[in-house]
């Protein structure tokens, strides 16, 4: 077996074994069980509430979750452009990097507040390090956001009946301080000893050995990669994301973040089973998720291990496969792979560029996105399934002829209704957004850095890539200009708080009623039988959604090459 | 939503304190044990100082050539030429590379010429090249310099990076730490 393809499979299942353990003290930690963290937190934790003025002890139902949580993200947004449209006059910016402009300030704060992470700015020159330390500190907090999200899910469905979902901001500092923090702690620390910069100091100028004048951007690399991976954000310290040497500069850093951005969402599967006790519904939802990210994942490999079927014809050896785009220490296969995991998952960092992948490729990228559950991002992943199971539970209910029950509570047309908003939301900002982009050539078209089918898959990416907060691009885009800053900003709050607020809401009412125990009428949601129709579900929506549009773009590139 | 503004803009300052921080200080406070205190992996040659992770762009025939660059090897940006696989525009200027490393590499068949030479990388700064595209200007290289074709292949398997611990990932060739190699040894034949 070749070396590219066997370091894939030992990445993969090196996260896999690891996800286990890790989601069990997830689940500990969610718990309020000891944890072997608590001796150094508990204190520093202790002495944050008080100041605050938080008591974690006062239990919030659904609704108080969800003003808590988008109060505080209102105050992170506030702040956020305030420090981007300042920094220019701020410390640390050795570079004399410039203030954002409102548009590019809008985008990018909201862009890092909903832990998407796009970016339309160049981190070498759009940031001073006092604005990345900044957006650093975002890539935390959102992902805790996303995390304590689903702990509030978790909780929900642990209790029989109950509105009492634990406390918020206890939530969040747990995610943040128990399980981001120290595994961003290790990334970083490996990255460091590897090359990867962690200064102060601003540019540096070097003669090259041929007798070029070149300038060397560095920074506080390290402990932003780290928590960028950990957090599922995806935001590069660099331009070229985690392509550029010094963000990843060899085949074992490689590993080590591709293990750091699967490791909680995996994680978090296990947790949920682990806290509510239903093991097996874990598994199968692993299950399903794992078949849907194969089904990208092998594909992408394989095409882009094949190479440019139009350079092929050109004649020349094409067996290192589609390197357009591509970094030579990793190699084709592994950024193949890459390419479906930071999709899948809602990173959106990229080893290579998006926009030089093959047509299929790209499709698939774009489909990983538009489902957005396999796996899916830290915390959020599983609240997007969670919707996928809940219209499963119910078409089942309607083909069996019985009322539909989850987890022992009875889903009515509330749930139902808000299940199909938050379902046909998704769909409906990717393609409402790509169409008046489309139409609207001086907006769209002039913008674009490939002709013809591709440059309309540029069009759909962006918007697909900011629905779902993954923040990949097809960076050809021209894409810091007022249209691009505005809308794509408007489809990443809706794309990220409506998806939170849905599944919380619809947890938070069937956590409410009455526990009714299991029969033998009760439809099992653990079993492969019901995997095999959420699956079904996933697919349906994606492709009955989707299709037209993928045809338009990818598909139509594919046959006229 | 009222009796939660205040608590939230209080944990963000404290928050902010630990994550954006503390966090880096604690990371930068160990980078100082790392290679080159943090500051990015350095080779120096003849006085001069070099990233040996950054790529640099060797377009002269008497040097390994390294990939085509979106950014020129200017490491104050970085990116991808983001072409599209279907773009005719794209396919024009892959073959317009080809045509010129065979202009200077007449002996070369265009059939071995490796495609990661004529494709630009995602950094532009990549610092590799593979095996093939370095034995690939063997040839051109000895001529220039008058070294022995058989001490140039040598060269490149001394400088050839094995896959990680001899299993995972490809091979390459750090193209500038090959291109000092090269310098060295055609000092030694001139003495």
């Amino acid at each position: 077996m070749n070396t590219e393809i066997l370091g894939i499979i030992v990445m993969f299942t090196a996260t896999l074994a690891l996800a286990l353990p890790f989601g069990k003290y997830m689940a500990k930690v969610y718990g309020g069980e000891k944890t072997l963290l608590d001796p150094v937190f508990n204190p520093i934790e202790k002495a944050c509430y008080k100041i605050s003025g938080i008591n974690i002890k006062k239990e919030m139902n659904w609704k108080e979750h969800m003003v808590a949580l988008l109060t505080i993200n209102l105050v992170w947004f506030l702040l956020g452009m305030l420090i981007l449209m300042t920094q220019q006059w701020l410390p640390f910016n050795p570079d004399h990097n410039p203030n954002m402009s409102a548009d590019l300030a809008f985008n990018t704060t909201i862009s890092f507040v909903v832990n998407c992470n796009l970016q339309h700015y160049s981190g070498e020159t759009g940031v001073s390090y006092l604005g990345q330390m900044w957006l650093m500190f975002l890539q935390f907090v959102s992902a805790g956001t996303g995390l304590a999200a689903a702990a509030i899910l978790f909780k929900a469905f642990r209790e029989k009946t109950t509105d009492q979902l634990g406390n918020f901001y206890n939530f969040l500092m747990k995610s943040c301080t128990r399980i981001l923090l120290p595994l961003s702690l290790v990334v970083a620390l490996l990255l460091v000893f590897n090359g990867t910069p962690m200064t102060f100091e601003g540019k540096d100028q070097i003669v090259s050995l041929q007798g070029d004048t070149v300038n060397v951007s560095t920074g506080p690399a390290a402990g932003f990669i780290a928590i960028k991976h950990v957090g599922t954000n995806g935001g590069g310290f660099f331009g070229a994301n985690a392509a550029h040497p010094f963000e990843n500069p060899n085949y074992l850093t490689n590993m080590v973040v591709m293990f750091a951005q699967l490791i909680v969402p995996l994680a978090m599967i296990f947790a949920f089973g682990y806290f509510t006790g239903r093991k097996k519904f874990s598994r199968m939802i692993f299950g399903v998720m794992t078949v849907g990210f194969l089904l990208l994942t092998l594909p992408n490999i394989n095409m882009e291990t094949n190479g440019n079927p139009a350079i092929a014809a050109m004649g020349i050896d094409d067996s290192s496969g589609a390197t357009e785009g591509k970094e030579i220490r990793f190699g084709a296969a592994a950024t193949g792979f890459w390419s479906i995991v930071t999709t899948v998952i809602s990173t959106g960092s990229v080893n290579g560029m998006h926009d030089s992948t093959m047509p299929l490729s790209g499709m698939n990228e774009l489909l990983a996105m538009m489902v957005n559950a396999f796996y899916g991002g830290c915390g959020v992943g599983l609240l997007n399934f969670f919707i996928f199971i809940i219209l499963a539970v119910f078409i089942s209910g309607l083909m069996v002829g019985r009322t539909p029950e989850f987890m022992g509570k009875k889903i009515e047309a509330r749930e139902m209704k808000i299940a199909m908003i938050i379902a046909l939301l998704h769909p409906f900002l990717i393609l409402v957004g790509t169409a008046l982009a489309t139409a609207f050539p001086a907006q769209g078209a002039s913008t674009l850095n490939n002709p013809g089918f591709h440059g309309f898959s540029e069009i759909l990416y962006e918007y697909t890539s900011s629905a779902a907060n993954n923040g990949s691009g097809f960076e050809g885009l021209g894409d810091n200009n007022l249209w691009w800053n505005i809308t794509t900003g408007f489809v990443l709050i809706l794309g990220r708080f409506l998806p939170i607020i849905g599944p919380i809401a619809i947890a938070g009412l069937l956590a409410n009623k009455k526990y009714i125990p299991e029969s033998n009428g009760t439809l099992k949601t653990d079993t492969a039988t019901f995997g095999l129709m959420v699956f079904a579900v996933i697919a349906i929506i994606a492709a009955l959604s989707f299709f037209p549009a993928l045809t338009l773009g990818p598909i139509a590139e594919y046959f006229s090459m | 939503m009222k009796q939660h503004i205040l608590p939230a803009i209080k944990i963000t300052v404290l928050t902010i304190i630990l994550f954006a921080i503390l966090y880096p200080l604690a990371v930068w406070g160990i980078a100082q044990f790392a290679p080159n205190k943090g500051k990015g992996e350095i080779i120096v040659y003849k006085g001069q100082k070099y990233y040996s992770n950054i790529g640099q762009s060797f377009t002269k025939d008497q040097y390994f050539y390294s990939r085509p660059s979106a950014v020129g090897y200017n490491a104050a940006g970085s990116g991808g030429s983001n072409k599209g696989p279907s773009n005719a525009a794209y396919r024009a200027e892959v073959q317009a590379r080809i045509d010129t490393f065979l202009v200077h590499n007449p002996e070369i068949k265009q059939s071995a010429i490796p495609v990661e030479l004529v494709t630009a990388s995602g950094s532009g700064l990549d610092p590799h090249i593979s095996v093939a595209a370095a034995k690939v200007q063997v040839k051109r290289i000895a001529q220039i310099r008058g070294i022995n074709p058989a001490r140039l292949e040598q060269l490149i398997a001394e400088h050839t990076d094995k896959p990680l611990a001899g299993l995972f990932g490809p091979e390459k060739i750090n193209v500038l730490k090959l291109n000092i190699a090269l310098d060295e040894m055609s000092k030694a034949n001139n003495q």
